[in-house]
């Protein structure tokens, strides 16, 4: 009897992600919520540029790799071509969060009807490691190497803060995934947000605080363990926006 | 017969887009394109269509990405800075081999110039504009029944060859006024078997994409695509050839100063000067095999530009350098009197001979 294997919605195709990057963990997660909504075959993901450049190899269903930052408007044009498809992009938060602010707001604000998963591991991945909008205030990286001086570089971007003052989005959550816990509230998250777009009922952005052990610099336990005493206290976890409840087809 | 309508050249490009069977357009306002955009927001809702103001120029030409994506007809335009601002989405639509049509009703620059008519994007639209190797197929509309023609051929060249067309016209084109019919249009289908539509569970995921990291495939893409380019090349030049039999000074010109070159070419011949012009209508692919024709024949060539010479360098290409040619031109926003273009010729007649 099987009682645990690899979802559809994931190709055969072998991760590249370093050792203890939870990107394994949250391309598990959609690719179930996928799957459970029996959607594989109607779905098209917009991967960004960054360290999950690579995931149109990862999911099994028609994808498309946007420029940086523009996933947000690649997707509005998929999905206003083709409205009864369910469109998702898969954003960093150096894509998402800094050079592609403007799509990701506008998008929010029009209340597009696609979901949006975003990583935020405060930390420019795939470049090797230097500020990102994200990072914490006296975070060491490439190009903060006396720690993020919010005097010179300002203060981190907390993007389901911001996007709750809108009146467009209609789901924005916060969640982690660094313990069994946080992780089955990401699931429910993700579930979440790709039911509001098959109802029609618009935007929903899952913020998924991540890690990445190799730009840290820590073991992957360690970096599980910052997540907890670092990043949560800054981003807390939660849901700051839910109009899932008011919003229907007939908004839409 | 078909009916005969009085319209803006703007206008004229929104309604043959619609005609083609465009149903999804995103743009963002700038001068002196702004009606296009205006039809669209009238007309596409009523339709079932797309019109949406997007938040910025990257916004809209990564928009027109994703419906491209899908294998559907869509457009975007824009003026000159706004054109800038789309060249980094032109490059991902070449590099993804996708078909799109942007329009650049140009006007005066650089940076942000005027709002005056102008030809200065002449080297941004042929040679690239974006990075990397590439080309669109750039039409040159000189009257307002071209607008509606060449949008309607630049919808079935970006179909027929998975490239991005661009319609470059002007301020003064965009913004006249002219009595024009619609051609019939064939609604021609392309198939489509590398867009994104979602599998069905049905063939392999399609994956629209533009990254290649290995350097020998990302080679072999290029050539590829380059003998793409070559068809057209082949195939697709386009000109108009006027008074060109027995001329011996051969004017080039696309546009509206092709149309103030007609007037110096009859003032040029009533005082004894054969002159005649070579109006590409294609300005990539160029008209090379025309020019190179032409220059066994005439004397000298006059390239009238509203630009600070930019296609002449083409010519001189063309021609191989065999005769001389001369630079009529006007720039940031103003446009050469037929006199002008007549006193270009004079010099040319007295140069070549």
């Amino acid at each position: 009897m099987i009682v645990f294997d690899k979802p559809k919605s994931l190709t055969d195709t072998p991760f590249h992600y370093c050792p203890g990057c939870t990107h394994g963990i949250v391309h598990r997660l959609v690719a179930e919520a996928i799957d459970e909504f029996g959607i594989e075959g109607k779905t098209i993901g917009v991967a960004p540029v960054g360290c999950a450049v690579l995931a149109y190899n990862y999911f099994a269903c028609d994808m498309v790799e946007a420029a940086h930052g523009r996933a947000p408007a690649v997707a509005t044009g998929l999905k206003r071509a083709l409205p009864d498809r369910v469109i998702f992009t898969y954003q960093g938060d150096g894509d998402l969060a800094s050079i592609g602010m403007a799509e990701t707001v506008h998008a929010a604000t029009r209340n597009e009807n696609i979901t949006i998963i975003f990583i935020n591991n405060a930390i420019y991945g795939m470049t090797g490691g230097q500020m990102a909008p994200t990072s914490l205030p006296g975070q060491v990286t490439q190009t903060s190497p006396y720690g993020r001086d919010v005097k010179t570089a300002g203060y981190p971007v907390k993007i389901c803060e911001i996007l709750s003052q809108l009146d467009g989005p209609t789901y924005l959550e916060r969640v982690a995934v660094n313990n069994v816990k946080n992780v089955r509230n990401a699931k429910k998250a993700i579930r979440k947000a790709f039911q509001n777009q098959i109802e029609g009922k618009g935007f929903s952005l899952i913020e998924v605080i991540s890690t990445c052990p190799t730009n840290w610099g820590m073991t992957p336990e360690k970096a599980l363990a910052w997540v907890d005493e670092k990043m949560i206290p800054y981003y807390p976890l939660g849901v700051y926006t839910d109009r899932s409840a008011e919003r229907g087809e007939e908004e839409k | 017969m078909e009916e005969k309508v009085l319209m803006k050249g703007n206008e004229a490009i929104a309604e043959a887009a619609i005609r083609s069977g465009c149903r999804h357009y995103f743009g963002y306002p700038i001068t002196p394109q702004t009606e296009i955009a205006a039809y669209m927001s009238k007309v596409m809702p009523k339709i079932g269509g797309t019109f949406l103001q997007a938040e910025s120029e990257v916004a809209a030409i990564n928009m027109v990405y994703g419906v491209a994506s899908t294998g559907k007809r869509v457009m975007t335009s824009s003026s000159s800075p706004g054109i800038s601002l789309k060249s980094e989405g032109l490059s991902y639509l070449a590099g993804s081999d996708l078909p799109a049509l942007v329009i650049n009703v140009q006007r005066g620059g650089p940076g942000l110039g005027g709002i005056q008519p102008s030809q200065s994007d002449y080297f941004q639209a042929t040679k690239g504009g974006g990075h990397g190797d590439y080309h669109m197929i750039v039409l040159a509309p000189s009257s307002v029944q071209e607008m509606a023609s060449l949008t309607m051929k630049g919808f079935e060249l970006a179909d027929k060859y998975r490239m991005t067309s661009m319609i470059l016209a002007d301020g003064t084109i965009g913004q006249m006024m002219e009595a024009i019919t619609f051609p019939e249009t064939k609604s021609e289908t392309v198939d489509t078997p590398w867009a994104v539509t979602g599998t069905e569970c049905k063939r392999p995921h399609n994956i629209i994409n533009s990254l290649s990291l290995v350097p020998e495939e990302l080679e072999r893409f290029n050539i590829q695509r380059f003998e793409r380019y070559a068809e057209v090349e082949k195939n697709e030049c386009m000109w108009e050839s006027y008074e060109m039999e027995d001329a011996e000074i051969c004017v080039v010109a696309f546009g509206i100063a092709a149309r103030v070159a007609k007037n110096a070419i009859v003032a040029a011949r009533a005082e004894g000067i054969k002159a005649g012009m070579i109006r590409p209508i294609t300005l990539w692919p160029f008209p090379k095999a025309a020019l190179y024709e032409a220059s066994k024949k005439v004397k000298a060539f006059v390239s009238v530009e509203l630009s600070m010479g930019q296609m002449i360098e083409d010519i001189e290409l063309a021609i191989r350098c065999s005769r001389p040619v001369s630079l009529c031109r006007r720039v940031g926003g103003v446009i050469p009197n037929p006199e002008e273009v007549l006193n270009s010729i004079r010099e040319a007649m007295k140069g070549g001979n």
